[in-house]
């Protein structure tokens, strides 16, 4: 037995059944609808055999991420979280979803969101102590504007001169990140805050402050308006003419260009949609659960809100759900942080690994498995 | 201020140092690019590489198998890449950043522990009289093989793509699949071959930043470098040679910005106005001509871009 036999029986036993994919004319809407469900308990599995390779129990782990934050003792106090922590990734994800179902490619939600919550901060700084109550709906229009700026520099690139738009987006995080960390130590810096770092508190300046609606929810105007917001865009991709063009230019760029649709217009319309919503995002934050514009006060939401729009099909109400999974992955994460002595970082590869399988399983909706005995070669 | 004390020649020496790693990252992500196959989880392979081989330098106390660990680790999640988009069929660009994702989450999962440390030292090789040369020795000649390695390879895929056979399959299949296929050649193979290449060389660019320019390990150390070395293969329109000028801008854009914190230059004196300069805003000057140039290269460079990058191959189509 020399040592060619093992792979040439190997290669023999991968012969003997051959798979091959076939194109489906029209993606499939049931697996569309199943992959998600299915991506998760295969992430569960995986996430499993990872915490039991880093030595903890993975059913007690797993438990602790996922059952307890909802179910368990201290629920009361991780559920209202569910909704803070949810609101920013969908108002982020429903903004990227329309983008990516033209084909546009925003990654850089974070540099927007950032610079959506410093215009929104600012403008209430600068009223600061005056109370009134039109500085929270101008705070908002800030923010959103803001949000919209920073996400018209790749566009307007994008449509002038042709730049990549994903380079674009994402080198404007980097430097977003340096505005932040510059106005935080700088400008926005509060005098009364004994030289450290970060702004006034705006939880403590009541026409400002984004506070909880109802008690006990942790349901802020961020939360209502990304449900408002989802609703919205469900209408709007189902019944609007603009909902079918972004259909429409994603599936076939060239269909949609003889059509009469205009790829620039659709460009700078996407970006800039999903870049307010992620200054809302940005903008809701910072006057509310943070509190003030601080170092590293972004925590990486618009790159979560990536996954939340993949694993909610880039449909509003898909991406609801997505974004309460998401939202539990952060709490859980924290909780077995704190209880088991897990790594935070644990939670952005088990995140990370969830987009692979929902990625993978995609295949499912887009193409059919053909299974033969022994291909006759 | 004193810009004066920055001497020139060190300004050189440190710029290739810097500008190797995304020299090294950019080089495999042109194999790929010009497979046809847009891999954008450059960023998420080099940091994996970065932990792969700072763990396995520090506990074997050799930088080499360090270095072998790095070009492992990157070319073990390139493979994700290259199951999921040539086997699975999946949208490069979502798996692309699906891989940065990942790679910088477990990376950081992985490199739990081992932060504030010092890798073991990368010798460097003797060249002898070489680096007597006047100004030029300790300019050029007295790096560690890495860097010698990184310009070797350059040259080696310039020659590879142009000279060879298999370079030309490679070409053909990334500028038109179905071509390539009906001529009889293995599209998949050849492009899960260069996803793995380029896995390679970015987590060997990683190992470079983790084992010796810094030489620690952090938390997302590589600051978008891969993102930069994305942006360096549409600046050099997918031509190898041209990702050297490519990456030594960059490179000498960071060691400038280092070089001028380390001096104290608080501001600019641009004739009328004088621009208070804080270190923010040296740190985001990269990002910003990243962007300037891509602007500049976008409108000429892209006749360049192979005819089928980012494009799922599959038979039926």
């Amino acid at each position: 037995m020399n040592g060619r036999t093992i792979p040439r029986i190997m290669w023999l036993i991968i012969n003997l059944f051959s798979i091959s994919l076939v194109k489906r004319s029209e993606p499939s809407k049931t697996w569309t609808a199943l992959t998600p469900l299915l991506a998760v308990i295969l992430t569960m599995i995986a996430g499993g055999l990872l915490f039991m390779i880093l030595g903890k129990d993975p059913f007690l782990a797993l438990r602790v991420m996922f059952w307890d934050p909802i179910f368990g003792e201290m629920s009361f106090y991780f559920r209202p979280q569910l909704l803070v922590k949810a609101a920013p990734l969908i108002l982020i994800a429903l903004g990227l979803s329309i983008c990516f179902r033209a084909g546009i490619w925003n990654i850089g939600a974070e540099g927007q969101y950032i610079i959506g919550a410093i215009c929104g901060a600012s403008v209430a700084l600068a009223f600061y102590p005056y109370e009134s109550v039109f500085i929270f709906p101008l705070m908002i229009l800030a923010g959103g504007i803001g949000g919209w700026v920073w996400a018209m520099i790749p566009a307007l690139l994008r449509t002038k001169f042709n730049t990549n738009e994903i380079l674009v987006s994402l080198m404007l995080v980097y430097v977003a990140e340096q505005i932040l960390n510059s106005l935080a130590i700088g400008l926005l810096r509060n005098p009364e805050g004994n030289g450290f770092p970060g702004s006034r508190n705006l939880q403590d300046y009541a026409s400002a402050s984004n506070h909880e609606l109802w008690v006990g929810t942790g349901a802020h105007w961020g939360v209502v308006l990304a449900l408002g917001f989802a609703v919205g865009f469900y209408i709007l991709l189902n019944q609007h003419l603009l909902g079918f063009q972004t259909k429409l230019t994603g599936q076939s760029p060239r269909a949609a260009k003889f059509s009469g649709i205009s790829p620039n217009f659709l460009i700078v319309i996407c970006l800039g949609l999903s870049g307010m919503l992620a200054g809302l995002a940005g903008l809701f934050e910072v006057s509310g659960p943070s509190g003030q514009i601080t170092i590293g006060f972004n925590v990486g939401y618009g790159f979560t809100a990536i996954i939340v729009a993949f694993l909610g099909r880039l449909n509003p109400l898909g991406i609801v759900l997505a974004g309460l999974l998401m939202a539990l992955t952060y709490i859980g994460g924290e909780l077995a942080q704190m209880q088991l002595g897990l790594p935070a970082a644990a939670i952005q590869a088990f995140q990370g690994m969830l987009l692979f399988f929902l990625l993978a399983l995609d295949v499912l909706s887009n193409y059919r498995f053909k299974f033969r005995f022994w291909k006759a070669s | 201020m004193d810009v004066s004390s920055i001497s020139p020649t060190l300004l050189i020496a440190s710029l290739i140092v810097a500008s190797t790693p995304i020299m090294l990252a950019a080089i495999g992500e042109l194999v790929v690019e010009r497979a046809g196959v847009l891999n954008l989880g450059v960023e998420g392979m080099m940091i994996t590489g970065a932990i792969c081989g700072f763990i396995v330098a520090y506990e074997t106390g050799s930088p080499i198998y360090g270095v072998i660990a790095s070009i492992l680790g990157g070319a073990a999640l390139s493979l994700i890449f290259a199951i999921l988009t040539q086997f699975f069929l999946a949208n490069q660009v979502a798996s692309g950043l699906a891989l940065t994702l990942f790679g910088l989450g477990f990376s950081a999962l992985i490199g739990k522990g081992y932060t504030g440390i010092t890798p073991p030292d990368m010798s460097s090789p003797n060249l002898g009289f070489l680096t007597e040369i006047p100004f030029l020795g300790k300019m050029l000649f007295e790096h560690d093989y890495l860097v010698y390695l990184a310009f070797s390879i350059i040259l080696l895929v310039s020659i590879f793509l142009r000279y060879t056979r298999q370079g030309l399959i490679l070409r053909a299949v990334g500028e038109d699949h179905s071509s390539a296929h009906a001529l009889g050649y293995k599209v998949i193979r050849v492009r899960v071959l260069a996803i793995l290449f380029g896995g390679g060389c970015a987590g060997l660019g990683g190992a470079y930043i983790s084992l010796i320019r810094v030489p620690q390990w952090a938390e997302g150390m590589t600051h978008g470098a891969g993102w930069i070395a994305l942006a360096i293969v549409v600046f050099a329109s997918w031509k190898p040679m041209r990702i050297l000028f490519g990456a030594w801008l960059f490179g000498g854009l960071t060691v400038l910005q280092l070089n001028l914190q380390a001096a104290g230059v608080s501001e600019i004196n641009l004739i009328l106005f004088k621009i208070p300069l804080q270190v923010q805003y040296l740190t985001m000057a990269p990002y910003l001509i990243t962007i300037l140039v891509l602007v500049l290269m976008s409108a000429r460079a892209l006749s360049n871009a192979p005819g089928s990058l980012g494009k799922s191959f599959h038979v039926s189509d």
